[in-house]
């Protein structure tokens, strides 16, 4: 049923400078994180217990809208084996609101750690319990009396924008910014298009990746030195740490965080912060390590949903040749009850601003709103994501209503490899990339050319069969100088990653990383770099599982997110390999007294080129002179052989005026490409045959990239299919668990082929690009491929990005209420 | 919002992963959380409240279970076999080796139930073709993987070729 097939590699040239021969790098070793994962020996958080350890339960709001009148939490802690309990009063008290990002009205926004005198959406946490036992604490929390005054609940953004009822009477609007972009000029582009293709309304719907391991901490506090211990599944600490010390009235050093394994992240482990703080509160009251482990229902409910966005009056300038000139929308993204990570979203997206494509001419106006669902967090693809959905409708509608092969039209539309590097309207630089050929790779794969007879053959069996593409931009390393752009008081610009490199007393290289990874091998591709360094095997290197806040191997930006360990965690490891390199040339040549350009480092022994075979030190020899008998080095030589490196990408500043600058540094291509069929009785959709080509530069371990999208591919296919957080018009949610919410199982996937390419990124320390997020190609393809298909019923046209069967049955049955929402006005 | 009954325990005596274990369990306790929280075995894990994850899964009289979905005092008296009891001499089984080759697995988290529930399929029909073993994973959720090095792991142990 399914097959995966890579086609040979295509190196496209590019003006790239990778450093490094390839060695280890390229390989597709095996990686080393599994021996333990496959015995059931890894550790995630969870897995932790301390002595005397209580267990947390979460008291949450079953109103989406309500005043808290009062809570009563006398009962919990007459149960026997109950500890303690914390209601939002206390927080109040405790705590200062976390720290907002937007300008004003967001800005007066008070985010506690528990609901302080009113719950903004269900499932909000308003007191916490902690007893003996996960079943104890449960019970307690159903003894914690509660009493609410219902108030009207806001469902819909566009309903929230007119601030009939306001969420946060502090913000006074339901609106956390707003504002316009403006790039060339879409005036006067839309006044010399010979078409202006118009949309009224598309929407992104609310999903999340949902990672099979739930969110939670094991918090520890020391009395003695104020210290809090968080052993976690925090994906991002460095900036968890920036929005709970401050809260917490305390310094950033009195947070250690340590992950081991975690179990799939996603970006939906990035706004823990109100629980963690929570957690360290009762942790200090009580005196006693406390436990969270979050039930799969709450994550649902109340932890991290992806963007929903709505795009409004869309128009496209089209010449007569089919080249689009520019494109205006109105954008409204629901962030749910609290920002949090927010109002990153709102410029996030101008990473990609044109997708694919060689518009000159764009204006967003875009605006955020509170609603009383769950708060958002990155997703996959966050914010990217939405707006390349937008850029890629954008481009199957105006293709089909001008009558132009999607392919033909994509292809006269995209940027050229010849154009590479490409600055957009909005002064990002697409850094190298071949998107035809890309999309080329995809069409082979699934056999384009044989598609009209597969349409016929499907049609005499009663199926309406279609054929989508969706291209995404993948783009890495962010600049959170882009914040600016939001607020231009925020105090953040550019990114940085730590790692650190050590040569021990018996030979042991020794790595620490300050990424955090959940899945995505960084043990296994930081040993092939750090080998290639140091003239070694893999299997000499020892890559410390997760991050510790005490290895000091961490930056402010520590994490992992937005698709940059191949920039920015492996080029902080390659940095403080080299520089452990360099000492050992130094030290061999010093003990070999041969000059530093003979000395090579191979097979673990650094030796004299050429030389002969008793001219050679093992890493042991290295190891041990330094650390354990170095009387005799000279005063003025002093190798450590343990060095800590912070990879700072350059990117300029941004003009906070134009809105422009370098948001981000590296672009991998995604080129998907989906057929279906649809049975027109019951609007099912299967998907029989499907491509994804990822072009993310040098690939330090293809058979991790592939994995990588794999992932990527079937979150896209589960949105574009079932995956749907939905709520009733009281804001409960009615897709709180893996029954009602429809997760792909290994019999909803469809054949998954995989092509691929490089095009090495010349910016890049590895000529690697950052991947695995893949920007959703899978649900524009599948949008594409649906809407082709009901070209022969009715002509219906895709308006949001989750079309589970009723949907479809719905487009087959009123085409024209979706065509309504279209129209061309041609010259 | 009652006050809810005592808790009450029993005591259970049963076989895991070859050891004879006795202990005494709150009647209300799930197997899973006797498994990781009583016997300390955490390479079993939860990643649903509903059974629909499948992390969970064990083998109870050989058969494979979602250890969420039992009662710790329904498995008195049975034999049961856990993730760590797959490699308990040290040895990687074929599966497992299958598993790290292929690239099979990501975060890790589903792995164990994913194991669990192909060696009780490979143990049944030791040559399973693609689509037997999809239907035995249905079970199992994966969020990183998509399944297709997992099934191609598993189909490659009943070929001989991992």
């Amino acid at each position: 049923m399914s097959t995966t097939t890579t086609t040979t590699p295509t190196v496209t040239e590019q003006q790239s400078t990778p450093t490094l021969e390839k060695g280890y790098i390229g390989q597709s070793i095996p990686r080393r994180e599994d021996k333990r994962l496959v015995q059931g020996l890894g550790t995630f958080f969870d897995d932790m217990r301390r002595h005397g350890m209580g267990y947390v339960h979460f008291v949450r709001s079953p109103y989406g809208h309500a005043k808290i009148v009062s809570i009563d939490v006398s009962k919990a802690l007459e149960l026997d084996g109950v500890y303690g309990t914390i209601t939002g009063d206390e927080v109040a008290i405790h705590t200062e609101p976390f720290f907002e990002m937007s300008v004003e009205p967001g800005a007066n926004i008070k985010d506690y750690a528990l609901a302080v005198g009113r719950v903004r959406h269900t499932g909000e946490p308003v007191a916490a319990v902690c007893a003996a036992t996960r079943e104890l604490a449960r019970d307690a929390a159903d003894l914690v009396e509660v009493e609410y005054d219902p108030l009207p609940v806001l469902v819909d953004a566009e309903e929230s924008l007119k601030d009939e009822t306001v969420l946060h009477d502090d913000a006074g609007s339901n609106v956390v910014w707003s504002g316009v972009f403006d790039w060339g000029d879409i005036d006067q582009a839309l006044a010399d298009a010979d078409h202006v293709v118009k949309i009224e309304r598309l929407h992104f719907h609310r999903f999340s990746s949902t990672p099979l391991e739930c969110a939670g901490a094991l918090v520890e506090y020391d009395k003695g030195t104020a210290e809090w211990t968080l052993h976690c599944n925090h994906q991002m600490p460095g900036v968890g740490a920036i929005w709970m010390a401050p809260a917490l009235r305390t310094g950033i050093d009195k947070l250690r965080f340590v992950t081991q394994d975690i179990g799939g992240g996603f970006g939906n482990k990035i706004c823990l912060h109100p629980q963690y703080v929570v957690l360290c509160l009762l942790a200090r009251k009580l005196g006693r390590p406390v436990q969270w482990t979050e039930w799969r229902t709450d994550q649902h409910t109340a932890n991290a949903h992806g963007n929903e966005r709505t795009f409004l009056d869309i128009e496209v300038g089209v010449m007569a040749d089919g080249t689009m000139t520019g494109f205006k929308v109105r954008a409204l993204d629901d962030c749910g009850a609290f920002p949090r990570y927010e109002p990153l979203g709102c410029i996030i997206w101008a990473q990609v601003t044109p997708g694919l494509y060689g518009w000159r001419n764009i204006r967003v106006d875009f605006t955020q709103v509170c609603t009383n669902k769950s708060p958002v967090s990155p997703n996959r693809g966050y914010s990217r994501m939405q707006h390349l959905w937008l850029t890629e409708r954008i481009a199957d509608i105006v293709a089909t209503e001008l009558g132009i092969d999607p392919v033909e039209f994509r292809k006269k539309n995209y940027v050229k490899t010849e154009q590479m590097p490409y600055e957009t309207p909005n002064g990002c630089v697409y850094d190298s990339g071949d998107y035809a050929a890309a999309l080329d790779i995809a069409l082979d794969l699934i056999d384009s050319g044989s598609i009209e007879d597969r349409r016929k053959e499907a049609a005499a069996r009663g199926k309406l069969l279609g054929f989508g593409i969706g291209s995404t931009l993948d783009s890495g390393t962010n600049n959170f100088g882009q914040s600016t752009l939001l607020n231009p008081d925020l105090q953040f610009s550019g990114n940085n990653e730590a790692a650190s490199v050590k040569l021990d007393i018996f030979g042991e290289v020794v790595v620490t990383l300050g990424t955090v990874p959940q899945g995505q091998g960084h043990e296994t591709t930081a040993a092939q770099v750090v080998a290639d360094i140091l003239g070694c095997s893999p299997e000499q290197v020892n890559v410390r599982r997760g991050h510790d806040t005490w290895f000091n191997s961490h930056a402010g930006f520590s994490g992992t997110y937005a698709s940059q360990f191949a920039f920015t965690g492996l080029g902080a490891v390659k940095g403080a390999a080299e520089l452990v390199r360099a000492e050992m040339v130094q030290l061999a040549a010093a003990v070999l007294q041969a000059p530093e350009e003979a000395i090579e480092l191979a097979d673990g022994f650094a030796r004299i080129k050429d030389g002969p075979e008793e001219a050679a030190l093992p890493f042991m020899a290295l190891g041990a002179i330094v650390n354990a008998n170095n009387a005799f080095l000279p005063p003025d030589f002093n190798p450590t052989l343990n060095h800590r490196y912070v990879c700072r990408p350059y990117f300029g500043m941004v003009d906070t005026e134009k809105k422009t600058g370098q948001l981000t540094l590296t672009y991998a291509t995604q080129i998907h490409a989906a057929v279906v069929e649809i049975d027109p009785e019951t609007g099912v959709v299967d998907v029989v045959d499907y491509a994804a080509v990822d072009d993310c530069g040098i690939r330090i371990n293809p058979q991790i990239v592939e994995g990588q999208v794999h992932g990527a591919t079937t979150h896209a296919l589960g949105a574009a299919l079932s995956e749907e957080f939905v709520y009733d018009e009281e804001g409960t949610l009615l897709t709180s668990n893996f029954y009602d919410y429809h997760v792909p199982h290994a019999l909803d996937m469809p054949p998954l082929k995989t092509g691929s390419m490089e095009s090495p990124s010349p910016v890049a320390p590895l000529g690697a690009k950052g991947m695995g997020e893949g920007g959703g190609g899978g649900i524009h393809c599948v949008c594409a491929a649906i809407q082709d298909a009901l070209g022969a019923a009715g002509k219906a046209i895709v308006y949001t990005s989750c079309n589970p069967p009723h949907r479809v049955w719905s487009m087959l049955q009123d085409p024209e209420a979706t065509r309504a929402n279209v129209s061309v006005v041609s010259k | 919002m009652g006050t809810p009954a005592p808790a009450r325990s029993r005591a259970i005596s049963l076989e895991v992963n070859g050891e004879a274990v006795e202990y005494e369990v709150p009647a209300r306790r799930l197997l899973v959380h006797f498994i990781r929280d009583d016997l300390g075995l955490t390479g079993t894990h939860v990643g649903c409240d509903t059974g629909n994850c499948g992390a969970c899964t064990v083998h109870v009289d050989g058969v494979s279970v979602k250890s969420c979905m039992l009662l710790a005092v329904q498995a008195d008296g049975t034999r049961i076999a856990t993730v760590e009891g797959l490699a308990a001499d040290g040895e990687l089984t074929a599966l497992q080796r299958s598993f790290n080759e292929h690239h099979a697995l990501q975060c890790g988290y589903c792995t164990p139930g994913m194991l669990m529930s192909a060696t009780a399929l490979l143990e049944q029909n030791p040559h399973p073709n693609e689509d037997e073993v999809r239907v035995a994973l249905q079970g199992n959720i994966c969020r990183c993987t998509g399944y297709v090095n997992i099934v191609e792991a598993v189909v490659a142990v009943g070929e001989g070729t991992s």
